[in-house]
């Protein structure tokens, strides 16, 4: 293995910080994040509260610690729920190219792109009302025609690789083509889409909790943490800062990793390509 | 006068090209051989100074005893801008991609002559407009607010042409200018290239890997290997003497013919009759059936055990649908195709397709980049499943093609072209086929590696009596490993017969026209002062 | 070229279709009966039949969805039961803040990123290269509706340039509007600017590697003459894709933005709408949407047949 492009270390390891912070939450946070104490309120960082409380006197680290959680949660099963199901689409619209399956399925993408995630959030909770579930939905339907076409494209040009010809001489069908040949030889560039959609997937719960679209109270989520600091945004910047920093490195972090991903997986991609030509 | 000292070069600090000496007088044709890789595209670039980055050149290049700016120079780059397309010009292999896809070719042909002062806006789109007519695209066929898309690629080579001659140049370096052109299109860019350098009275140096190009065109030729030039001179004399080793090893292998020995019975193994392939086109107009292009039309012809057939045809003729067909990947819209007496198709039994199996051209595009060579050659094994000992016969099947059972574990890109070639040969023997189809499979080597690969495949039809198609654009290669020829045009076969009186006799005219058209070496040239060949 | 841009009128023309029919049935899938809702529950049965009637509510599902296309075909969106005005003039008030918002949010975004991307392209491997690529790292990790809030803290409430939120009209004048619109803007481009300036910078280094970008230099043209003459056209292409895709976001991420600045635009009518179940507002604003992204798609589409001729055919 070559040297590790640098921006891939710190994108991981911002990440790991993160992620290890969510999975501690489970276990153990310094307060409770939703005990109120109206006593301890707008308290300055300190040793018992590293980061400060807000104006109910609830942690901060403790509240961010509990919706990095959330908001992991939500971004990786929208992106579980584009995979899952954007892929096999782009897969089978590849593999009958021109076929009116490829054609049903790429109108169906663009009809879902019609709809911008928040459009589709405010019909879902304009029926079920507003909660994380809905956020997830949301994110991951619109992550689903991302994913198919990401998958039909570079499919697309893997069909037409002799190897593909090879494959079908020794008779294996398409469904065992994909499986073999096509999912492999694409899973860099899904593995690097992933790490996009993840990210947007945080912004966008983000933003989705901000207007109250998103996990309602009490599960605490960075979003939500900032629409109740706007209020006080004269008086206390730092319960604005503070949530809005945490997204800032959260999202930094995914976003270093998957262009140092692509640094690292794409020779290859590369090499294949240039062999087509 | 044209004349490059001491050329030297390197990328990245390796070192690529050594003591380049030559020079290049006006009218006279210079023709730089080598194979891939052995520099001679780069020594263009750096006449040029179209280096990729990271490259430092040394030595002198001298226009009319005037050195250009060297790389160091102050500004140099400015400086060469006013050579570049005025005094040396360029066209390059790839007609496909070489033009700009947005702009008219009336455009980018008066780019030229505008950029460098030399007419106002509407003279050079009337000179344009003369120059595209003199390479012969007339405005009444071939407006000049054509896009490239719309035109072929020959055409678009002679766009190419039309916009490097715009302004006289006093050298024209042309790389591999027709090395993705079928050949009669070859032969007429040929034909344009060595009227042109007469009537401008330029210099041109032409790059390019076939001997036989170089014989018919050149007036001095340098032979290159491994970043040097190990013999120039005269062209009669240097084809006539071939006083340096590496130089005959070319010509040598360039007209390679195996050793065959005849093992063809009467038995048909293959027989297609009357064949019809349609395919699909956009459609036209709403509501209406879609058209359909016939891409073989009643095609028939049989192949026997033992035996090795050739197709050619140039591109678009066909010839790739129809190998589809027979491979059993794409129904046919009318006759048959039988392998042993029984009907090929995309739905027959495994047992069925594994007697036929297949060698394709691109040796980095056939195999899966992430399986091991072990997998790779096990593949076919899906239509008769795996034996228990399938690792003994993957063995078996690489040592057959001369490769070792350490390769097994390896993957593609650790090979090389031919290499990797002896692998997909291997893939096609692990399930002992009669039938091997052979789709352009060493086309895309070079002529070295191509000699070895045809021994190899001649040994092992003599060991194992296999039958081959084998499908080509190349009437040399074709002409070398065949007993029989099928030539194939516009979807339809126009004449078959033993491959040697198909060549020295052709009837049909389009067969005439395609042998007519390959370059060849004068045969007096190939022989010593003693009366007998070299090679 | 014509007969391009009519097959892809004629699929969006189906999209849009499609999408008409996916808001309805989802409209219908909301629980609880709006005309009960605005009456409260002491209300009599009559009168909730008389407003159902009144709202369009009654009658089978394909005639109210019939109802509702041919109304809004004909401009009568129906009317608003909390409101109790026409959901056309709500609309088209509220539209004269968003659409110049996610308007001028994609001018500023774009005349931002294309000589951004380019200058990086330029100076590939060089600290600008890196300076450029760093920030926009950071902007597009930057969600814009917190950027838009130290936007206020710096621009409104430090500085006391702009105002923190509101929006006066346009009967005030058109500079007041604009001053209005700024900052909203400015944090809707933030994020778009950052990634449009990426794809503009890989997609102009990519067509700087084709070979006829190697044809125009062995004509003479220096490195800046080829970029300006035979790159950047090319490089546009996709460029064009995402600023399509991007109105998306811009529409989607004004809705949020309208709530930092309290602008009454399309999106804080929505969210009214939605908490008190005033069904045919959302439904026609969503349907709104769906038909601008639709039309910017088409738009996009007709840049294409502009900028790449292999997309025209001749007559």
């Amino acid at each position: 293995m070559t040297r590790l492009p640098p921006q891939l270390w710190l994108g991981a390891a911002l990440t790991a910080v993160f992620l290890a912070a969510a999975l501690l939450s489970f276990l153990w946070v310094p307060h409770d994040p939703n005990a109120l104490n109206i006593a301890a309120k707008l308290r300055a960082p300190s040793t018992t509260h590293w980061l400060g409380t807000d104006h109910f006197g609830r942690d901060l680290v403790s509240m961010l610690m509990v919706g990095a959680r959330t908001s992991m949660a939500v971004a990786l099963i929208a992106v579980g729920i584009g995979i899952g199901i954007g892929v096999p689409l782009g897969l089978a619209a590849a593999a009958r190219r021109g076929s009116w399956l490829d054609e049903l399925i790429m109108r169906g993408n663009d009809l879902i792109f019609a709809f911008p995630s928040l459009v589709i959030a405010i019909l879902i909770t304009a029926i079920f009302g507003p909660s994380a579930t809905n956020a997830i939905l949301a994110i991951g339907i619109f992550n689903i025609p991302v994913f198919a076409r990401v998958a039909r494209g570079s499919a697309l040009t893997i069909w037409t690789q002799d190897f593909i010809l090879a494959a079908r001489v020794a008779g294996k069908g398409a469904a065992r083509i994909n499986v073999e040949h096509i999912l492999p030889n694409i899973t860099n560039l899904l593995i690097v889409q992933g790490t996009i959609q993840f990210s947007l997937g945080i912004l966008a719960e983000a933003g989705l909790s901000y207007v109250g679209l998103g996990a309602q109270p009490p599960t605490p989520s960075w979003g939500r943490m900032l629409a109740d600091a706007q209020t006080m945004i004269y008086t206390e910047p730092r319960l604005a800062m503070v949530p809005g920093l945490t997204i800032v490195l959260m999202v930094l972090g995914l976003n270093l990793m998957g262009d140092g991903l692509r640094d690292m997986l794409d020779p290859r991609l590369r090499r294949l390509r240039e062999g087509a030509a | 006068m044209i004349e490059i000292r001491d050329l030297s070069l390197t990328i990245h600090g390796t070192p690529i090209l050594r003591d380049v000496d030559l020079s290049i007088a006006s009218g006279q044709v210079v023709g730089l051989v080598g194979e891939s890789g052995s520099g001679k595209s780069l020594t263009a670039l750096a006449l040029m100074d179209l280096l990729p980055h990271g490259s430092k050149a040394g030595g002198q290049i001298l226009i009319d005893d005037t050195p250009l700016p060297t790389q160091a120079a102050e500004g140099h780059d400015r400086a060469m801008c006013k050579i570049r397309g005025n005094r040396i010009s360029m066209i390059f292999q790839e007609p496909m991609t070489a033009l700009n896809p947005v702009k008219t070719i009336g455009e980018q042909v008066a780019e030229t002559l505008i950029l460098h002062g030399a007419a106002t806006r509407k003279d050079a789109l009337r000179i344009a407009s003369e120059k595209l007519t003199r390479v012969g695209l007339s405005p009444d066929r071939f407006p000049l607010d054509r896009y490239p898309h719309e035109l072929s690629g020959g055409q678009r080579q002679r766009v190419c042409i039309a916009q490097a001659i715009a302004l006289h140049p006093d050298l024209l370096i042309a790389d591999e200018p027709t090395t993705a052109l079928d050949v009669t299109t070859q032969a007429q860019i040929l034909d344009l290239l060595r009227e042109l350098v007469a009537e401008e009275e330029m210099g041109l140096l032409l790059i390019t890997h076939d001997l036989a190009v170089v014989a018919g065109m050149a007036d001095q030729v340098a032979v290159m290997k491994a970043g040097e030039i190990v013999e120039q001179g005269p062209t009669e004399g240097l084809f006539r003497t071939m006083s340096h080793p590496y130089t005959r090893q070319l010509l040598s292998a360039s007209e390679h013919q195996p050793d065959r020995v005849d093992r063809a019975q009467d038995i048909p193994l293959l027989e297609v009759r009357k064949a019809i392939r349609d395919y699909p086109l956009p459609r036209t107009r709403l509501f209406e059936p879609r058209p359909q292009f016939r891409a073989v039309n009643g095609v028939s012809f049989h192949l026997n055990k033992g035996e090795s057939l050739g197709l050619v045809g140039e591109s678009g003729c066909g010839k790739s649908t129809l190998t589809r067909a027979i491979l059993g990947l794409e129904p046919l819209q009318g006759g048959d195709t039988r392998l042993n007496g029984k009907t090929v198709g995309p739905d027959m039994d495994p047992a069925r397709r594994s007697g036929m199996q297949v060698v394709f051209q691109d040796p980095y595009a056939s195999f899966n980049p992430r399986w091991t060579v072990e997998r790779i050659v096990s593949e076919p094994y899906h239509l008769t499943g795996r034996p228990e000992n399938w690792r003994d016969h993957v063995a078996d099947a690489l040592s057959d093609v001369g490769l070792t059972e350490e390769a097994m574990h390896r993957y593609p890109h650790e090979f090389s072209g031919g290499q990797r070639q002896r692998i997909a040969i291997a893939r096609a023997l692990i399930l002992e086929p009669e039938l091997i189809v052979l789709d352009e499979a060493v086309s895309a080597l070079d002529v070295s590696v191509r000699a070895q690969i045809l021994d190899l495949l001649a040994d092992l039809q003599r060991r194992k009596g296999l039958g081959f198609l084998f499908i080509s654009h190349d009437l040399s290669v074709v002409r070398n490993i065949t007993d029989r020829v099928l030539v194939m045009r516009a979807g339809e076969i126009v004449e078959e017969g033993p491959t040697e009186t198909v060549f020295a006799n052709p009837t049909h005219p389009y067969t005439k026209s395609l042998i007519d058209a390959a370059p060849v070496i004068p045969p007096d040239w190939k022989e010593n002062p003693y009366g007998t060949a070299l090679v | 070229m014509f007969r391009y841009l009519a097959l892809r009128a004629l699929s969006l023309g189906l999209s849009l279709v499609v999408a008409s029919w996916v808001i309805f049935a989802m409209i219908e899938l909301v629980p609880g009966d709006p005309a009960s809702f605005m009456l409260g529950l002491n209300a009599e049965p009559d009168t909730v039949a008389a407003l159902r009637e009144e709202l369009g509510l009654s009658g089978s599902a394909p005639t109210r969805y019939l109802n509702w296309v041919s109304g809004m075909v004909t401009g009568d969106f129906g009317r608003s039961y909390t409101y109790r005005v026409e959901v056309s003039e709500l609309v088209w008030e509220r539209m004269q803040v968003s659409l110049p918002l996610a308007l001028f949010a994609l001018i500023l975004s774009t005349t931002i990123a294309i000589p951004v991307g380019m200058l990086a392209a330029s100076r590939r491997g060089g600290i600008a290269d890196y300076g450029i690529m760093g920030a926009t790292q950071l902007g597009i990790a930057v969600p814009n509706f917190w950027f838009a809030m130290l936007l206020v803290l710096i621009f409104s409430i430090q500085l006391r340039w702009f105002s923190a939120g509101g929006f006066p009209g346009w009967d005030q004048g058109f500079w007041p509007g604009v001053k209005a619109l700024t900052l909203p803007a400015v944090a809707l481009a933030l994020p778009q600017a950052s990634i449009l300036s990426r794809v503009m910078r890989s997609s102009l280094l990519e067509v700087l590697h084709q070979d006829y970008i190697r044809t125009a230099r062995a004509k003479g043209l220096s490195m800046g003459q080829a970029t300006r003459r035979h790159a950047l056209r090319n490089a546009l292409i996709p460029v064009l894709t995402i600023l399509g895709l991007q109105f998306s976001f811009l529409l989607a991420g004004a809705i949020i933005i309208e709530n930092v600045f309290f602008l009454p635009g399309l999106g804080r009518l929505i969210f009214q709408a939605i908490t008190q179940r005033d069904l045919i507002v959302v439904e026609s604003v969503v349907m709104l949407l769906v038909f601008a992204v639709i039309l910017v798609t088409f738009l996009v589409d007709l840049a294409y047949a502009l900028v790449d001729p292999r997309l025209r055919r001749r007559p």
